[in-house]
Parts: structure tokens; sequence; C-alpha cells
């Protein structure tokens, strides 16, 4: 019990750090910075429900921390589509316009 | 026995949340992206794999030792193609908004 206890705890603190780790949304100063704090949700949410899953002893909540690991790289992903899209256009890319 | 692997699941689950702190103080303090990318990518994954570690002797039976590991390579691979492309798109000077 002391045990579950301990692992529920270290859940919330790694909670709070990603927490922490979301003001670089704000303080930027590129886009890149930012990504990089939606990132830091992808891990630390990996690992907070994992924490979880065996806190709890819900096994299923493991399926959800897959799912989260599956779901992370797409943000990711379909920020970097629009950061090459916004460089085609752009009027110094002549030779892909 | 039981008390051995206890201990080894208390002191992986804080240093792997150590090892979060870092990353996030690291992401909030570094001077410029790419020293943020470092400190993110780097210190995250290693504090998910201590977590993940330390539930090991905790996970039910074989198959959820498996699963638990299977999530942690699943977010090694896809961390490790999202930090080169991000790391990309900063050199190449994101829009800064």
């Amino acid at each position: 019990m002391a045990m579950a206890n301990f692992l529920l705890g270290a859940a919330g603190f790694v909670l709070a750090m990603v927490a922490l780790g979301l003001l670089s949304v704000f303080r930027g100063p590129s886009d890149a910075d930012r990504m990089l704090s939606a990132q830091l949700i992808g891990t630390g949410g990996v690992s907070v429900l994992l924490l979880l899953a065996v806190a709890t002893e819900i096994p299923s909540i493991a399926d959800v921390a897959l799912m989260l690991a599956l779901l992370a790289p797409f943000a990711a992903v379909a920020f970097l589509r629009d950061a090459s899209s916004a460089r085609i256009k752009s009027p110094n890319a002549t030779d892909r316009a | 026995m039981t008390l051995a692997l206890d201990i080894f699941t208390l002191v992986a689950v804080a240093a792997g949340s150590f090892f979060f702190m870092a990353g996030t103080v690291g992401l909030l303090r570094f001077p410029d992206t790419m020293t943020r990318l470092h400190a993110l990518t780097k210190v995250d994954n290693l504090g998910l794999g201590l977590i993940v570690v330390g539930l090991f002797p905790r996970a039910e039976g074989f198959l959820g030792a498996l699963k638990l590991l299977s999530v942690w390579i699943f977010v090694q691979l896809s961390g490790a193609i999202v930090s080169q492309l991000i790391a990309h798109v900063a050199r190449r000077g994101g829009r800064r908004t």
C-alpha cells in the first residue's frame, strides 16, 4: 500500500514537471521551442500513465499510455508539415515555387 | 527478496522523476533552441526509461513487463525521429512569432 502511494506521488511530481514545462509554450521564442514542450507532454504523459497503471493496478491504463505514445509523433508531424509548406510559399524559396 | 525489489523500484522511480525535473529545468533555463532540444530529448527519455525499469518488478507477469518495455521502445523510436526533424526546422530558422 505504501508503494502505491509512492507511485502516485511520483506520478503527481512528473505531472507537475510537465505542467511547468508548458510555460515554454508562452515564452517561445520560436515555434520549435513550443513544439518541444508538446513533445514533453508525450514523454511525461506516458510516464504518468504507466505509474498510474501500476499504482492503481488497472493494467488497461498502460494501453492508454501506448495510445498517447502513438499519437504524440502525429502532432510533431503536423507541425513539420506546416513549417515546410511555409518555407515553400515564402518569397525567398523561388526555386521551389 | 520482496524488500530488495521494492527498494529497486523506489530508487529507479525516484531517479526517473529527478531526470524529468532536470529536463524541465533545462527546457526553461537553457539559452537557445538547440540546447533546449538537447536537454529535453536525452533527459526525458532517460527519465521514462528509469521509471519503466523501476516498474518492471511490479508488472503483471512477463507480458505486462513486455508491454511496459514496448511502450518505452516506441517512445524512443518516435522521439529520436521527431527530435531530428524539429532540429532541422530550428536550424533553418523557423518562423518567429
